[in-house]
């Protein structure tokens, strides 16, 4: 069982309140009418699935129903922290850097 | 030279007191240099290896497996195999699957225990029943057998389910596929990894696959945990792990994957001779031939790679069996397993050239690969031997997202993801 800690109400709660919502941070192509089907094809359905370190967004559901951006690892399930998605991005973009 | 089984082998043994029996498959060490590499040891990709070398004489082959076989998804999930799919794309190749699974035993001289009991999908509202009708009749008019049946029917053939009213879901009818049914899942490996080594193919166990040998836009061979091994041709046949293998030729596949958990009962005197499977409360049962419950469910919602699941899916798919199943409600679990099942968009494999010459990946069968093994390795054998799909396997290739052409099958999956 996660416990997964809301940014937004700062409380550590067992993840059956919350419902995952997919990879974060995933980049829409700026002009999507002049992307291709391929690039747009990505965009939709292709994922970074990754083996390890993991951003992902969350919902908490059951409570302030706030979206917000976790980063887990895959294979342990280790939860490195837990940020609002504007915070998060930050972080994001450093790690990708 | 394997064991012929047969009657007269197994009386010629046993005057020998059973001392005399050949392993079923070689262990060879691997070689420089192989046609074909297959990266898996699962059924599919056993099965692959198999009708490489039966149906097109490609023997030089090689199936690297990084732990044992029949250690992974292929012998630990429900068993279920049945070919009631909605498209006609999808129906077409589960059906060509089932076909094979008839034969299966006798063309392998390996007793599959394939067993047609039947796969009952039970609807609970009337919304569920329309797409039952739906579906039986898309089944019929591509020559899957599909029987739409009363909650009387029902209860004359499964009767310890509850069809009364008073439940929370009630049982309003069901569709049946009398042909579809259950196997032994360890033999399906066993008997496509003994029909392959004896046809010539190395099955390589212990032997893990850390990179993807590419120049110049096509595949050369891989660097495995037992040194480097050369191929023109390399087949991926690796479920909750192809993405990984994927990011080694820097590809990008529409995968995520996820936990997905089974577990067996105490075992019981026979009391349910078919398979019930059902959508909206969200569980499927059978009996095996040991008399244990084969219980399974959904997928964890997040991905993950931890081949274990959330303790609160445990408790919803046994609530859901329990609706069904009151009588079942004392019933003491054994044991239990997750798997990692590799989950694409539209609940339909992805078996397809990619764009490094010579690379093919099979994956995206999500929670319901078991049942189509044969029919995927054979159609996977015919794509890498013609670098051209199967044209049962035509529209299930990457380019369907990047296109549109999606095979919506979230329906027919009998798994909500």
């Amino acid at each position: 069982m996660l416990i997964i800690t809301c940014p937004h109400c700062q409380e550590a709660r067992e993840e059956e309140e919350f419902s995952y919502a997919g990879e974060a941070y995933i980049a829409r192509p700026p002009v999507p009418e002049e992307a291709d089907d391929a690039t747009w094809g990505d965009y939709v359905f292709h994922r970074k699935n990754p083996r390890g370190w993991h951003w992902e967004q969350w919902q908490h559901v059951a409570g302030c129903r706030k979206v917000f951006a976790v980063k887990r690892h895959t294979v342990s399930y280790e939860i490195a922290g837990s940020w609002t998605l504007a915070d998060g991005k930050a972080l994001y973009l450093e790690e990708q850097a | 030279m394997a064991n012929r089984y047969s009657l007269w082998s197994l009386i010629k043994n046993g005057l020998k007191h059973h001392e005399s029996w050949q392993p079923a498959w070689k262990s060879p060490q691997p070689k420089k240099n192989y046609d074909v590499i297959i990266v898996g040891g699962g059924g599919h990709g056993l099965a692959t290896a198999y009708y490489l070398a039966k149906e097109h004489g490609i023997k030089n082959v090689a199936v690297l497996e990084k732990g044992y076989l029949g250690g992974g998804n292929t012998a630990r999930n429900t068993t279920i195999i049945r070919s009631n799919y909605l498209w006609d794309e999808a129906a077409h190749l589960y059906e060509h699957g089932l076909k094979l699974w008839e034969g299966l035993s006798q063309d392998l001289n390996f007793n599959v225990m394939f067993s047609q009991r039947g796969v009952m999908n039970v609807g609970h509202t009337l919304q569920d029943m329309r797409d039952i009708e739906r579906r039986a009749n898309a089944n019929l008019l591509n020559g899957v057998d599909a029987v739409v049946m009363t909650p009387q029917e029902i209860k004359d053939m499964v009767p310890l389910i509850d069809i009364s009213n008073r439940t929370r879901y009630p049982i309003m009818g069901a569709s049946f596929q009398p042909r579809g049914g259950v196997a032994r899942h360890d033999a399906v490996a066993w008997g496509f990894a003994r029909g392959a080594s004896e046809l010539g193919v190395d099955i390589i166990e212990q032997c893990e696959v850390t990179g993807l040998i590419i120049e110049g836009g096509r595949i050369k061979g891989v660097n495995t945990s037992r040194g480097d091994i050369m191929a023109d041709r390399v087949g991926c046949v690796a479920a909750g792990n192809s993405s990984v293998l994927a990011k080694m030729a820097g590809l990008r596949l529409p995968l995520e994957s996820h936990p997905l958990q089974a577990f067996v009962s105490e075992s019981m005197k026979p009391c349910i001779d078919t398979v019930v499977m059902s959508n909206a409360v969200h569980g499927y049962v059978s009996q095996s031939d040991k008399g244990e419950l084969v219980i399974g469910a959904g997928i964890d919602s997040y991905t993950g790679y931890g081949q274990r699941g959330s303790p609160h899916v445990i408790e919803h798919t046994a609530a859901a069996i329990i609706e069904m199943f009151p009588s079942f409600s004392r019933v003491r679990m054994n044991r239990q397993w997750g798997g990692i099942v590799d989950v694409s968009p539209d609940a339909c494999p992805i078996i397809s050239k990619t764009r490094i010459k010579g690379l093919y990946f099979n994956c995206g069968w999500g929670t319901g690969g078991f049942k189509a093994t044969p029919g995927s390795g054979n159609v996977f054998a015919h794509t890498i031997a013609h670098d051209d799909p199967h044209p049962l396997n035509r529209a299930f290739s990457l380019d369907r997202f990047a296109t549109g052409h999606l095979i919506d099958e979230h329906g027919a999956a009998a798994v909500a993801h």
